[in-house]
């Protein structure tokens, strides 16, 4: 159990990943960046089992493309955490900009408050491959548009109003997504439909309502005893019938 | 019913003193024509897609197809095409989907261009005799070079330069990806690819691992879709290329339907078996010129800024001003795709009628990015439309720094461009997942067609080359005095910045 801090202040996202890079290739473990403040790409790429944890704001695109290292920020996040993530776990003690979760493939990511428009858009599954999306708060527009796989779950932890933003799921193919309360019918996109949530959905969901409450110390009571909707698709073939052959 | 029946498209006829009732041709046939009943090969001619596989295959010359036996009343206006639209159309109420490029009668640039030779007052370049430099290199070039003298009192570079692909000849193929082809036609290109020492691109279907041996020759594909995408698939490639757009289809995304994913497929692309793949119109992590640099700026650093970056747009009325974009989002290269690219499936709306013809987009490309002083920022290669040599000769003297071909490359295989790519029987076993069709095709024998047809362009380029007096490719860009323009109007003779015949 090897650690070590890195001032990242002032410094570039190149070198501060050369850093993070060659503290994996020596075994490090944990890796504490101190005064990060809007580098971009952090963890871009990262193959390892190492805890990376910031101290600051990092920029867009943390952990893109990451494989299996944990992330976890005391701040918000930008643009486009999780982008293409393969496998590992983001943590964000705060907020996350537009299309956090972008594509992802695999791992966790969790959000203590919000995110922005375009969460989870295109999250896809294969196999053991699941991505999970985590928001304690609530996202704006066009969540888990196109998504092909995975989960989201979302408590707007402090909103009991129906949600209502528009375009949710429109042209969902695969996965589901989990909301706190219900949503308005007007925001269900194209292909999706909504139900209530059964009790063999809230078996599915809890070990990840247990792991969200641990990382931000919440009680899990009041979520675990919250009705949920959830949004599927209609079907994994939304565009069958919009066409003809020449 | 109120349409009624159309008239065939095709008619298929057996010539029975020729016929020896081999079979072969029920045996090719995965459109269902023929039959066999007794001592008599039977017809359905209305199945008949025009490949060509069973006249390929008649062992006795037997087989006769010909197009359109019994036309509708011909005019000019209401062409059988359209009149056949109309009829789909109003009995689905759907889009229309066709397979292949740009089908519509727009004339070709390139076939009004003319090119240069040397008489008496510059002599012409024997290519036999004297080497020709057909090698190029995609990426950026420095402004300038700095050196400094070192201890030995040697001289030492300090520039640092970006890294480029070396191309021996400027044609590459270009993506099309597992799933719109099969994987032996990926296979036979990509042998042939690496054979020659040019590139080739995976497409967005990920990179099969019985690709992993030619990785060095491929350019892997990041599009809105991102399947099959992770680290280990960039580290793979030679080169990444983000795909923006597509000259077949421009602004619209793309949907490989779930019959076509089959196991294999599914395991390439990471997404489950029987799902729709669908591609989104837009990157939905880029919706700027600003986020498009940060995925470029991602994936260098997701590979340590070893891989050169290009990007893909498909040739659009504006797509000068984009081009100047790409130049300083980092990226190494642009490619443009005019919109006579093909595809194994588009709206034939966007097909036949959105986005300009390569040789435009590249002249309006080329001289922006001069304009601007970026010019050495990045490379442009240019696809959609490129048949011959001739075509490869042209565009790179109106900017082009390489070529892609897609469509020539499929024909090299057996292609008769008979458009059904969607229908997935391909009887080449190229556009297909059916084991049986993909199994026609030998890889060993398809890369040698590709490779000669590539090896064949080269030879001619170099006498080209030779003929015009110029010894080296990069002699040869952006050299529009070796054009001129055959009954070109004014405003496009402006637009190529090339000169009218007899000037």
């Amino acid at each position: 159990m090897t650690q070590i801090t890195i001032n990242a202040e002032g410094m570039h996202y190149t070198p501060l990943n050369k850093l993070i890079r060659q503290a994996v290739r020596e075994g490090v473990s944990e890796i504490i960046l101190d005064n990060v403040m809007g580098q971009r790409f952090i963890s871009d790429g990262l193959i390892g089992d190492v805890k990376i944890t910031i101290n600051g704001i990092p920029g867009g695109d943390l952990g893109m493309f990451m494989k299996g290292p944990t992330i976890e920020v005391f701040g918000n996040a930008d643009h486009a955490l999780g982008n293409t993530m393969d496998d590992g776990t983001i943590i964000i003690h705060g907020s996350s900009g537009d299309a956090t979760a972008h594509s992802m493939r695999g791992g966790t990511v969790f959000i203590r408050d919000d995110i922005g428009y375009r969460g989870g858009i295109h999250m896809k599954q294969y196999e053991d491959k699941r991505p999970n999306l985590i928001i304690g708060g609530s996202a704006r527009a066009f969540l888990g548009e196109y998504m092909a796989g995975g989960l989201v779950i979302m408590f707007r932890l402090h909103d009991d109003t129906p949600y209502a933003e528009m375009g949710l799921a429109s042209g969902i193919h695969g996965g589901e997504i989990f909301i706190r309360g219900t949503v308005e019918e007007w925001t269900l996109g194209i292909g999706s439909s909504a139900r209530e949530a059964t009790s063999e959905d809230m078996e599915k969901i809890t070990p990840y309502i247990l792991e969200f409450s641990k990382h931000f110390n919440l009680a899990s009571s009041f979520l675990l005893n919250s009705s949920y909707t959830r949004i599927a698709p209609v079907s994994s073939r939304p565009f069958a019938g919009k066409y003809t052959w020449e | 019913m109120i349409i009624g029946s159309r008239p065939t498209k095709f008619q298929v006829a057996i010539d029975n003193d020729q016929c020896m009732l081999c079979e072969r041709c029920i045996e090719n046939c995965s459109y269902g024509v023929f039959r066999r009943d007794n001592e008599k090969i039977l017809i359905n001619s209305r199945n008949c897609v025009a490949c060509h596989r069973c006249i390929s295959q008649c062992p006795r010359d037997a087989i006769i197809i010909k197009e359109r036996p019994c036309d509708y009343r011909s005019h000019p206006v209401w062409t059988a095409q359209v009149k056949e639209n109309i009829f789909k159309q109003a009995e689905s109420g759907k889009i229309l989907l066709g397979g292949m490029g740009n089908a519509a009668p727009y004339p070709i640039i390139f076939d009004q261009l003319v090119l240069d030779a040397c008489q008496i007052t510059n002599p012409s370049i024997d290519p036999l005799r004297e080497p020709m430099e057909l090698r190029t290199y995609i990426g950026k070039k420095p402004k300038k070079l700095e050196f400094v003298k070192n201890a030995t009192g040697d001289m030492d570079l300090v520039t640092e330069i970006a890294p480029n692909l070396k191309v021996e000849t400027p044609i590459m193929i270009g993506h099309m990806s597992y799933g719109a082809i099969s994987l032996n036609a990926q296979l036979s290109l990509a042998r042939a690819v690496s054979e020659v020492g040019t590139f080739m691109g995976t497409g967005e279907g990920g990179l099969h691992k019985a690709l992993h041996p030619y990785q060095n020759n491929m350019i892997v594909q990041i599009a809105s879709g991102r399947f099959g995408v992770d680290v280990n698939y960039l580290e793979r490639g030679a080169a990444i290329e983000i795909k923006i757009g597509q000259g077949a289809k421009p602004g619209i995304g793309g949907h490989l339907p779930g019959e076509k994913v089959c196991t294999d497929v599914s395991c390439t692309r990471m997404i489950p078996e029987g799902s729709d793949a669908i591609s989104p119109a837009p990157h939905h992590d880029i919706y700027s010129i600003e986020d498009l640099k940060q995925l470029v700026l991602s994936l260098k650093e997701a590979t340590e800024w070893n891989k050169p970056v290009f990007v893909k747009v498909a040739a659009v009325h504006n797509v000068a001003a984009i081009a100047a974009g790409i130049a300083r989002s980092g990226a190494d290269a642009v490619v443009i795709d005019g919109f006579r690219g093909g595809t194994g499936a588009a709206p034939t709306i966007f097909r036949d009628h959105v986005g300009i013809p390569i040789e435009t987009a590249v002249a309006a490309v080329d001289a922006k990015l001069r304009k601007q002083g970026i010019r050495n920022e990045v490379s442009i290669i240019a696809s959609g439309g490129i048949r011959q040599s001739a075509d490869v000769a042209k565009v790179i003297c109106l900017g082009a720094d390489a070529v892609y071909i897609g469509t020539a490359a499929l024909v090299a295989m057996g292609c008769r461009v008979c458009g059904t790519c969607y229908r997935g029987l391909c009887t080449w076993g190229i556009a297909t997942q059916r084991p049986d069709l993909v199994a026609r095709l030998n890889p060993d024998e398809a890369s040698q067609n590709v490779k000669n047809l590539i090896d064949a362009w080269t030879l001619e380029l170099a006498e080209f080359m030779g003929a015009a007096g110029i010894n080296s490719i990069e002699s040869l860009r952006g050299n529009r005095d070796r054009l001129r323009g055959y009954m070109l109007d004014q405003s496009m003779l402006d637009v190529l910045d090339v000169k009218t015949i007899g000037a």
